[in-house]
């Protein structure tokens, strides 16, 4: 006889949850077998389209540079100018519908039904979703953005045939450096704080509540199954799940490229290695094989190590500058900066009427794109480890406490950075290129040697989260959905996107026209994004309603 | 002999397992031995169940079908991992502590040249676990 109550494994009743009844089996679409030694778990069409389509557009860049170039930077400004309303007002929803979750009701539903416990610690939970959702892009543009920002807002506006030239925010602050401080720190903030954030948390919220609460297989066609029905498994879905794996696979790819840049400049800076192809490709390959080591050790024993390390070393850096540089000074501009941050809110966030094109374009709309096609990659991510917790509590932690904590950052680093110009004349870092900004603002600083090489390896490590757990989730939509495939899968997926980042990184201008090629995908998955909204609305509420009922 | 054997199940594959099922039932009967089935699965839905809750209840069944089958006595225990493509074989061997097992009886596949890089999980477990293990080829 078997004894029912013995299942200590799964230590409590996971309650209530309406699951969603469909004849779908996940699997059912997969072909499994054997390639030589190595066992295979595969979707049947996702699989082989995303993995031929992308060999065929790394052809296509390789074999005609200047067309693809053309091509794509066309496309870009194309999408970035053309629907910069589009982005500014959806990014605004996202915001609004995510605070919305926060105070009502459906707030207090829980991600894996009514009982269930989280699967991970705050500490855990939040390295994770930190390292994936912007680790790398605080390292890039935690001191270039805020100095951009105040220098094009302090030489004020420009205009050519009654169209802005200049790239200040707003109305910029011409002259007045006081107020150009705030409203460069104000246009960084809101660039990293709450709108990226309910991007990522809209994504996340829709397949974690799909998967856990309704049963459906992880992957990013399931939130669309109260809008198609059983379609989702057809067709309409292939495209889904295949677009997904596109954008996160370039989006992945061309942020190894780049970040392989940031690397070799800092070495260069440190200890003199040379610049160029070898070393970044060289990087990249190590970046590669270290993430391929997290993959094989799994989620908990690679991935939420590596993030938890990677917090610890960005905190003490974070706690080093904050130190080092006028502590009080930047303490009173956190406050100051966040005050400016929600004054200018309104209008940074309009979508229409603005005359600071060349900012509302160029920065904003191409950053919303940006974050929008990084969206499936990192809300799949955050979906996976958020079980247990209930949506208020999720949405308060993706939303409101990373967009804080990249307040505090930004104060920090761009604040020590523009003081430096502002006060002590130095203007190494603003004069500095993109990947060196950083480097030259540590200069400065006491023991520059070791926060540089600090800096280094937090730039380092942050890529090889991003690339571990990338390769997890581009195997998880190829696999339908399923977590437990056989894990070669998982190194083919890393090792390709190492290759495919090196060999974008040889070809001239092959990163540039990719990156153009993944905003561009922000365009669609805007629309994707709405309406994950609708349905998360009416999945939270079909909870609530089976709650009630008991 | 042994007075509590537990069988590793991948209900995803249950035609893989039919050796090693009725291996382990058989020893059970003749020593008068308790079988356990344990069955990883992640938090995930799976093409087995939609919801760990599920998954258990699934195996509960499956562990009363066993113990009907072979006229022995049996129970399930479920367990999730955060990532059972990775975490197999350390979940198994705690799971041996938390059965208080004295035989392990699971299948495997016959090794080949990757078993070098990925030992099976037959194979690891046998390494590591503290009790005696039975690996049954397929």
């Amino acid at each position: 006889m078997a004894d029912t109550t013995n299942n200590q494994g799964i230590p409590e009743p996971e309650g209530h949850a309406d699951i969603i009844q469909t004849d779908y089996e996940i699997g059912q679409d997969n072909i499994d077998g054997q390639v030589g030694p190595f066992g295979f778990d595969i979707h049947n069409p996702v699989f082989l389209i995303s993995g031929l389509a992308i060999v065929i557009f790394v052809f296509y860049t390789l074999a005609l540079p200047e067309q693809a170039g053309a091509v794509f930077s066309w496309l870009f400004s194309a999408v970035t100018k053309g629907f910069d309303w589009f982005f500014l007002g959806a990014a605004n929803i996202f915001v609004i519908f995510c605070l919305l979750l926060i105070v009502t009701p459906v707030g207090s539903v829980r991600l894996g039904g009514a009982d269930a416990t989280p699967d991970y610690t705050y500490v855990g939970w939040f390295a994770m979703l930190f390292a994936a959702g912007m680790g790398i892009g605080l390292m890039f543009y935690g001191v270039s953005e805020p100095l951009s920002h105040f220098s094009s807002a302090v030489g004020g506006t420009a205009s050519e045939g009654g169209v802005r030239t200049d790239w200040a925010p707003l109305g910029a602050a011409g002259g007045d450096e006081a107020e150009a401080i705030r409203l460069g720190m104000a246009a960084t903030i809101f660039h990293w704080g709450l709108h990226p954030w309910a991007i990522y948390a809209v994504v996340a919220l829709a397949l974690a509540l799909f998967t856990y609460n309704k049963g459906l297989p992880l992957t990013i066609r399931s939130a669309f199954y109260p809008i198609l029905g059983d379609r989702v498994w057809g067709w309409w879905g292939h495209v889904i799940d295949t677009l997904a794996v596109f954008a996160t696979l370039f989006g992945l790819a061309t942020s190894l490229g780049f970040g392989a840049t940031q690397a070799n400049a800092g070495l260069n800076e440190l200890f003199g290695i040379a610049v160029g192809s070898t070393t970044e490709v060289i990087l990249i390959s190590a970046i590669t094989a270290v993430a391929l080591i997290s993959v094989l050790r799994g989620l908990d024993g690679g991935v939420k190590i590596l993030s938890e390390i990677n917090m610890g070393l960005a905190f003490l850096l974070l706690l080093f500058v904050l130190i080092a540089g006028p502590t009080v000074a930047i303490l009173t501009g956190f406050v100051d900066y966040l005050i400016a941050y929600v004054q200018y809110l309104p209008a940074l966030s309009n979508p229409v009427g603005r005359e600071d094109v060349n900012f509302s374009q160029g920065w904003t709309s191409f950053y919303w794109a940006w974050w929008i096609s990084w969206s499936p990659f990192v809300g799949m991510f955050i979906a996976r480890v958020s079980r247990g917790r209930s949506v208020r509590e999720f949405v308060i932690c993706v939303l409101l406490i990373p967009s804080l904590v990249c307040v505090l950052w930004m104060s920090v680093f761009g604040g020590v950075a523009i003081q430096q110009v502002v006060q002590d004349g130095y203007t190494a870092a603003q004069d500095a290129s993109l990947e060196l900004k950083l480097f030259k603002m540590l200069d400065v600083l006491p023991l520059a040697g070791i926060t540089s090489l600090i800096g280094i390896v937090l730039v380092i490590v942050f890529f090889v989260t991003s690339s571990d757990s990338g390769s997890l989730v581009i195997d998880t939509i190829t696999a339908g959905g399923k977590v437990d495939a056989p894990v070669p899968q998982r190194v083919f997926w890393c090792v390709f996107e190492g290759a495919v980042a090196i060999v974008l990184l040889l070809s001239a201008g092959g990163l540039q026209s990719l990156q153009s090629m993944v905003i561009s995908t922000g365009l669609p998955f805007t629309i994707i994004l709405l309406l994950m909204c609708w349905a998360i609305w009416k999945g939270l509420q079909s909870e609530r309603d089976k709650l009630r009922q008991g | 002999m042994f007075s509590n054997i537990m069988v590793p199940v991948d209900l995803a594959h249950e035609d893989r397992l039919s050796k090693a099922l009725s291996c382990a039932g058989e020893l059970a009967k003749s020593s008068g031995a308790t079988v356990t089935y344990v069955g990883v699965s992640a938090a995930t839905p799976s093409s087995v169940a939609h919801t760990p809750e599920e998954f258990a209840k699934k195996l509960d069944a499956f562990a009363a079908a066993q113990g009907e089958k072979h006229g022995v006595t049996t129970r399930a225990h479920a367990v999730t991992s955060h990532d059972p493509a990775t975490d197999l074989d350390p979940t198994l061997l705690k799971a041996v502590d938390e059965t208080g097992a004295d035989l392990v009886v699971m299948a495997s596949h016959v090794p080949n040249i990757t078993d070098y890089i990925w030992p099976s999980n037959g194979g690891s477990v046998a390494g590591h676990a503290k009790v005696s293990v039975l690996v049954v080829r397929d």
